[in-house]
């Protein structure tokens, strides 16, 4: 049941991510992205990370994509005319290339020690404590990390406050004794 | 394992089909609630006292000629009414309705699904909910309903931040994500007389959540994207009959599945404090654990009605500066007081 699960999740996920770059109208690649960031919420869950899968689906496909979309949603972002990039010709070496690196990729994970092939996960400790465990481990282990990465976002809503704020514009002198004219 | 199943199976037929048969009387109490409050009578023709009103508006909405405008994007359009009803009614799963029901020799636990991450799996489904919206009034071409769209859309996720805050505080005095032991954690009584009712240990962040809650499905005071289409036109300007039906569906089931939320984490659940012995397993104290529930999502609910048809609403940018300057920092607040006195009592 659990690998079945498994191949129905990672085949989805693997179509829709394929289909975000194939879709010519942005709104519909956004919401392949959407599927296929449901798909790796129910590997993860497949993988006992029910904290990650519920984030996941929070962050990501709640908040993140909606953005995403309100932005080409508002700017009408293009169709045809995006479409024709300056890759052209060349476009089958490029196409070559990515495939042989993914497929090294693929390669090398399926030789490491810790892939076991996909099944079901027994690891009862971490159904139980799933949060706790979570929450153990950022306060104490990775504490620092932590902290960076708050920083970090920090720093982001930061700059972009400061990049989309508009100079005030001064008044010209003299506004006073053209008034009374 | 197949009797699990069945098990499940017809846990969900009775939750939805309670859901959805709540839905559709919730239209004729809007209605007649709406009456009392401003001193008429409601709908009283179609059976007695408007009882049957719902089944006429279902069957109308049933009949309507359904448009699909030509100038729609016909794939979005048609996913939009269901985007929305889909996470609606899935919320409903990880409520615990009731105790225990001991029938053919089995305890039934009264909560389709126990999921250990039972808050979350609440907040993921309703940031899924803006989705419909965002996409019913893209889908229509139209720029009323895109802004429309767009700024319920906006309202729904900024409010989304002060609902999941504000529930910290339940959380970090619950000790876990499962809402079965957010009400277990409530059935002890606090000083010997009164029960430990979140409403009670964390009120700041109880009426932080019931306004988010009325903010986030777009009612009482924060429904401004409803009444645009009074106005101009809303995100579901462009849809008719069924689809529409659906949109206005999904509202009152968001309100439903919000009441019940509200008094799973704050009021107690099914559990009634003075009445109900510890322990009592037996049939009847089961269903009339389910009936308590049951009438204190009702009052939850008439108190959404009540709200609605007596404060004004809100104007947009009052709307946005309340959801981000006052709930948020009020939210975080409370979770640094709540921290804080956990901490002390050690």
């Amino acid at each position: 049941m659990a690998t079945a699960l498994f191949y129905i999740f990672a085949v989805v996920a693997v179509v829709s991510a394929v289909k975000v770059v194939l879709f010519r109208n942005p709104v519909y690649s956004a919401l392949s992205l959407v599927m296929t960031f449901f798909c790796l919420a129910g590997l993860f869950v497949l993988l006992d990370a029910y904290f990650l899968s519920a984030v996941m689906v929070i962050v990501y496909a709640g908040a993140i994509m909606i953005l995403f979309l309100f932005v080409i949603m508002l700017l009408n972002l293009g169709r045809k005319e995006m479409m024709d990039a300056a890759v052209g010709r060349f476009r089958w070496l490029f196409v070559l290339i990515l495939l042989g690196v993914l497929l090294a990729q693929v390669g090398f994970v399926a030789r490491q020690a810790w892939f076991s092939g996909p099944g079901p996960s027994t690891n009862t400790a971490l159904q139980a404590r799933n949060t706790e465990y979570i929450g153990e481990l950022l306060f104490t282990e990775y504490l620092f990390p932590f902290e960076v990465a708050s920083v970090i976002l920090t720093v982001a809503l930061v700059g972009v406050v400061v990049l989309v704020k508009q100079e005030k514009r001064r008044l010209p002198e003299g506004d006073q004794a053209s008034a009374s004219d | 394992m197949i009797t699990d199943f069945i098990e499940i199976l017809v846990k969900i037929a009775v939750a939805l089909g309670a859901l959805l048969g709540v839905v559709a009387y919730m239209t004729l109490a809007e209605r007649k609630v709406s009456a009392f409050i401003q001193h008429r009578y409601g709908p009283n023709r179609v059976g007695p006292w408007g009882l049957l009103q719902p089944v006429a508006d279902g069957l109308k909405f049933l009949f309507k000629e359904d448009i699909v405008p030509p100038h729609v994007n016909r794939v979005i359009y048609l996913l939009a009414p269901a985007a929305i009803l889909t996470p609606a009614l899935m919320t409903f799963a990880v409520v615990p309705f009731g105790d225990t029901l001991p029938l053919f020799g089995r305890d039934i636990r009264l909560q389709i699904a126990d999921l250990n991450i039972g808050i979350l799996y609440i907040l993921a489904l309703t940031s899924l909910g803006v989705y419909g919206i965002a996409l019913g009034g893209w889908a229509s071409n139209n720029k009323y309903s895109l802004l429309g769209g767009l700024r319920a859309a906006s309202q729904m996720i900024s409010y989304e931040l002060a609902m999941g805050l504000s529930i910290i505080g339940v959380l970090m005095i619950t000790g876990s994500l499962r809402l079965n032991e957010v009400v277990a954690g409530q059935q002890q009584m606090l000083w010997g007389v009164v029960p430990r009712w979140n409403v009670l240990t964390q009120p700041l962040g109880c009426l932080l959540f019931m306004v988010a809650a009325f903010a986030e499905t777009n009612r009482a005071p924060f429904d401004l994207p409803e009444c645009e289409q009074e106005l101009v036109a809303g995100y579901h300007a462009e849809y008719s009959s069924m689809k529409f039906a659906m949109f206005f569906m999904a509202e009152y089931a968001n309100m439903v599945t919000s009441s019940a939320v509200i008094v799973t984490l704050f009021f107690g659940g099914w559990h009634l404090p003075w009445l109900i012995p510890e322990n009592a397993t037996s049939l009847g104290y089961s269903l009339l654990k389910i009936g308590v529930f049951a009438a204190k999502t009702g009052f939850f609910l008439f108190v959404y009605l009540w709200v609605r048809w007596t404060l004004p609403r809100f104007r947009y940018d009052q709307l946005m500066r309340l959801g981000w300057k006052v709930f948020l920092p009020l939210s975080l607040a409370n979770i640094v007081v709540t921290g804080a006195a956990l901490a002390f009592r050690g």
